[in-house]
């Protein structure tokens, strides 16, 4: 509990004395590594580190029934999940309420962009495509919401499309693409005492008072989730969606520029 | 084992993927690719991509897990639902995670020191990325680095790999195909100072004379295994150690 005290009294001092522990400018991004295609199994992925915070998307397809109020539209079933492997402070069970929200905040932007056209994996009446997107955190040193998002992206735009001979699914050999029609990225910043900051890392996350993601393409935003008990003025808000559409651009040239 | 036609797993004496019976398929391990934990080790066994990691010694918890004479090892193997090319898979623990995870707690109970924490507990996990046979005995070859890199006093550093055995031949480190097909699966983890057998699990049909011959292949691929488990337990030092060469 002392140490506890001690860093977050230190984290906030630093910051009003406008410093960021590893002496990153308020409103930068850590180091940013997009691989893709490190997993041939499955049909898309991408594996992406933040700094030392690094998220794995592994993206599926499967053949699967429609719900019952969209019967000409596949499923997107997106998830996060964070591997007690990735940090001290994460423990085996059930998804706890923080991958959850992971999960459904990535998801949101993913289908309220448009990104994936659900429409076009349909396959016939009862029969369609499921599309898993699978955001598989490796190492957490905080912001998952805009690794996990970048990774989805990714995985996404360099997945092969699976096609259906019979009954059977064909994912190897010569495919197609999956169809995308977006590109979404998210900018989550947090805010310690008066302070706001882009892309918290581990321990400026667990002192943060409040929490804001924005998704967004070129054009408009597309999702967003404030969390914490913190507040952000009107003000603050407007502010951060211009810094989002400036910082989109930049997050945009890591998914072109991939490497597998 | 598997369905549908059975392919001609041995052709001309070589393997589907070009393999005399008794090679292992290309093997690397790089040590520290999960930067949060204590000991961590990230394997490519064939196609198997397999990441351990060591948490610990701390405090057991619930505390009525707790050992007063020695600690506890709490082991949790898992498969990415992306893990296969077949479909997506199911999270959460299964019955096969769930036996998987208690044997290899069983290999690292016989070669970590417990006795020397009391009342602790060290958490190992094991996350397969991707999967393509054999990565029970991968993920402890992993993990055995991982522990060792976590300077956790142990006595050995334990390897795994399996022999399966196709008609009358015996073939060493199966893929996913073979292991699919095969008419016997026998994955073995060796403490190999002392010899001892960590692991033995068998499935299929197999001679006691075939037995034999399938552990002297383990034992003798252990050779070339330990050797990359301790290279790569090196290889952050080699900078340091070149440096003081000269």
């Amino acid at each position: 509990m002392q140490i506890r005290t001690v860093t977050g009294d230190y984290i906030r001092d630093l910051l009003a004395s406008g410093a960021r522990e590893d002496g990153r400018d308020m409103l930068d991004y850590r180091k940013i590594t997009v691989r893709k295609g490190s997993i041939p199994n499955a049909e898309g992925s991408a594996d992406v580190n933040f700094g030392n915070t690094r998220v794995l998307v592994g993206v599926k397809l499967g053949v699967g029934e429609p719900m019952p109020d969209k019967p000409n539209e596949g499923n997107l079933i997106t998830s996060a999940e964070l591997l007690p492997l990735a940090s001290e402070s994460f423990e085996s069970g059930p998804p706890s309420p923080e991958a959850i929200e992971l999960g459904r905040v990535i998801d949101r932007g993913i289908r309220s962009s448009g990104m994936i056209d659900t429409k076009a994996l349909f396959i016939e009446e009862g029969k369609v495509w499921d599309l898993f997107i699978d955001v598989y955190v490796l190492n957490y040193d905080g912001n998952l919401f805009d690794a996990g998002t970048l990774a989805a992206s990714t995985a996404l735009s360099t997945a092969r499309m699976p096609r259906l001979e019979g009954d059977e699914v064909i994912r190897e050999g010569n495919l197609g693409k999956l169809k995308v029609d977006n590109i979404v990225t998210s900018c989550t910043f947090a805010k310690i005492a008066e302070n706001i900051v882009l892309d918290p890392d581990g321990n400026e996350e667990a002192f943060m008072d409040a929490r804001v993601t924005m998704a967004n393409d070129e054009k408009v935003l597309r999702a967003m989730q404030k969390g914490l008990s913190g507040a952000f003025a009107p003000k603050e808000l407007e502010n951060l969606l211009d810094i989002t559409f400036d910082k989109s651009k930049e997050l945009r040239k890591h998914i072109d520029r991939a490497k597998e | 084992m598997g369905g549908g036609e059975k392919p001609q797993l041995i052709i001309n004496g070589k393997r589907l993927d070009g393999r005399a019976s008794d090679e292992l398929r290309p093997l690397k391990i790089e040590v520290g690719a999960v930067k949060n934990a204590v000991g961590s080790a990230y394997i490519e066994w064939g196609n198997n991509k397999i990441l351990a990691a060591v948490y610990g010694p701390k405090e057991a918890l619930p505390k009525h897990v707790q050992d007063p004479e020695k600690a506890i090892i709490k082991c949790r193997y898992q498969m990415s639902p992306f893990s296969s090319l077949e479909d997506h898979g199911r999270t959460g623990p299964n019955r096969r995670s769930t036996e998987i995870s208690k044997v290899t707690k069983e290999v690292f109970q016989n070669v970590m020191l417990l006795e020397q924490f009391p009342g602790a507990e060290m958490d190992l996990y094991i996350d397969v990325l991707q999967a393509d046979g054999g990565t029970r005995a991968a993920g402890i070859t992993a993990a055995a680095v991982a522990f060792a890199a976590s300077g956790i006093p142990m006595t050995d550093i334990p390897f795994a790999v399996s022999v399966g055995k196709v008609g009358d031949e015996l073939i060493l480190d199966m893929n996913k195909i073979e292991d699919n097909y095969s008419d016997a699966d026998m994955p073995v983890a060796i403490s190999p100072r002392t010899g001892d057998i960590l692991l033995l699990q068998m499935d299929g049909n197999m001679t006691k004379e075939e037995v034999r011959r399938g552990l002297e292949m383990i034992k003798k691929a252990g050779e070339a295994i330990s050797k990359v488990q301790r290279e790569a337990l090196r290889a952050p030092y080699e900078k340091t150690l070149d440096k003081y060469r000269k």
